[in-house]
């Protein structure tokens, strides 16, 4: 029996509905005048890869938070495969930037990418045989194999982002929220990440990449939104199909 | 040799007094763990002096004054969770308001007594004086914490490092820390009886600070933290029964000289490894 971290029922989704839809969304940081997400309204069809482009403090983050659930939005809603937030916690996965885990605490790369089954677990109940099996498949995937039983804070900056790929991919999420994931890494694991996220896209998922890199307008993105001082700029839904 | 080991147990007190070191050191020593690497030592010093006025009252209404500390422990650290979770004042500074608040009311209502002799035992504690019928309730909660850790070791070791991972999967971070912070007034509460308001924070703290020096895995840490309080509580009894000296003092003592090994130890390692590292 699997009891769910919010005790609600997941739900299946929506036939038909975008992976990621926004309506409307609004959140303002306490103490702060300005909105850091004014009025934004997306909608991300199933199986795309979509950038999220704008420099620090354009609201790409806060997006992203309020798209996974951690930032409620203050107005607006936000539908994932057609469900609120909270209805399919297991559909998506969302890669922080570096600063946001605690790398000191010690666990290892194994027990950290296990954290991706924890959510098919729910409260109390322990990881069994099958779930291990898929953690050795998503490190086998992303080249981490020799790294398992290495403590977190022990590995590079590219290696600690392709272990939280390693966790998404071990959640077998539908949507994958990716926040500044190159920024700093090495050539391996830019190649790495092109190469797993290129066949999740295969498989049906849907990438949002959050970036301050302009260039990803070179990248093979389908669609390009660009951010600035948390309201989406018109006329920046560019389409560069892969 | 054999005499110095088993002359004090000769006495009921001692080993009553040896059994209670050991319970206590699990449900701390375990628990430490968390309190370090979540960086909540103050909150566990705050806690262990906001126990004070339920003690005081419990004494004074005469009612049991476990159960005292433990309504004072769990609301302050109720109140202790709602204040961090608002982020209008800082965390630290609203735990330091709260903390030396309710210690500073335990410190009025003891003077109101008249005696603070009879409640000083509650400042520096008195494992020599544990009755039976307390024994149980310290058992039952040092069973009981390693219990729920390990029952909740995947939710506490994911809010622990990426609490953004945990909301997005719906596990509320606030909810797993109102938990800890109710499984540590707990172990507190059982704690104060053995070594004090002053010093219980030291019996949580220093062991696990150790321990995460010599490894750097969650489990075996906790293993290591454990031994490390077990040890200090007996030979802190032994110290304290061969010198004539406060138990409480005496077992914290010990722990601080394990701390102190531990950390020669780790240096020398680091050197070691650096030698190494320049050789090659």
């Amino acid at each position: 029996m699997v009891i769910p971290y919010s005790f609600r029922r997941e739900h299946a989704a929506v036939p038909g509905a975008p992976a990621i839809e926004t309506r409307d969304l609004w959140y303002r940081y306490p103490r702060v005048e300005h909105a850091a997400l004014q009025g934004i309204s997306i909608s991300i069809p199933q199986a795309s890869c979509v950038a999220l482009i704008g420099s620090n403090g354009s609201g790409k983050s806060t997006l992203m938070k309020a798209i996974c659930g951690i930032l409620p939005p203050q107005r607006g809603t936000v539908r994932i495969a057609g469900l609120p937030i909270g209805g399919c916690h297991h559909r998506v996965a969302y890669l922080p930037q570096h600063g946001a885990i605690n790398w000191r605490f010690p666990v290892t790369v194994r027990r950290l990418v296990l954290a991706g089954r924890f959510v098919h677990l729910g409260w109390i109940r322990r990881p069994g045989r099958r779930d291990y099996e898929i953690v050795d498949e998503a490190l086998d995937n992303l080249g981490m194999t020799d790294l398992a039983d290495r403590q977190i804070g022990m590995l590079s900056g590219g290696q600690q982002q392709r272990a939280l790929l390693a966790r998404a991919l071990a959640q077998d999420a539908e949507v994958l929220l990716l926040d500044e994931p190159l920024t700093g890494v090495d050539h391996i694991t830019r190649q790495v990440f092109e190469r797993v996220i290129n066949s999740l896209i295969q498989r049906g998922r849907t990438i949002l990449t959050a970036t301050h890199d302009t260039s990803v307008r070179e990248a093979g993105y389908d669609t390009i939104f660009r951010l600035e001082e948390g309201e989406l700029q018109e006329g920046d839904d560019d389409r560069h199909h892969l | 040799m054999i005499d110095i080991i088993f002359e004090p147990l000769r006495f009921g007190f001692m080993r009553t007094s040896f059994l209670v070191a050991i319970l206590v050191s699990i449900a701390c020593s375990t628990i430490g763990v968390y309190v370090v690497y979540r960086r909540m030592a103050f909150i566990g010093d705050a806690l262990a002096h906001t126990v004070l006025p339920g003690l005081v009252v419990a004494y004074l209404v005469g009612i049991n004054m476990f159960a005292g500390a433990l309504v004072a422990g769990l609301a302050s650290s109720l109140a202790i969770g709602r204040i961090t979770q608002n982020k209008s004042v800082s965390e630290d500074t609203a735990i330091g308001i709260v903390f030396a608040g309710m210690f500073a009311l335990g410190i009025f209502l003891m003077s109101r007594t008249g005696s603070f002799r009879e409640l000083s035992h509650m400042l520096f504690g008195n494992i020599l004086g544990i009755p039976d019928s307390m024994l149980i309730w310290i058992a039952l909660i040092a069973i009981s914490i390693p219990l729920f850790l390990f029952l909740l070791h995947k939710e506490l070791e994911l809010t622990s490092y990426d609490p953004s991972h945990a909301e997005v999967i719906g596990l509320r971070v606030d909810t797993v820390r109102y938990i800890l912070l109710i499984l540590l007034a707990l172990t507190i509460v059982t704690t104060i009886s053995a070594v004090g308001v002053v010093l219980t924070s030291a019996l949580i703290i220093t062991p696990a600070a150790a321990a995460s020096l010599l490894t750097r895995r969650l489990v075996p840490m906790m293993v290591l933290s454990t031994v490390f309080g077990a040890t200090s509580g007996i030979l802190g009894l032994y110290a304290s029964y061969y010198f004539n000296a406060a138990s409480g003092a005496a077992i914290v003592l010990v722990c601080t000289a394990i701390f102190a090994v531990c950390a020669l130890i780790e240096w020398a390692m680091r050197d070691r490894v650096n030698l190494k590292r320049s050789a090659a």
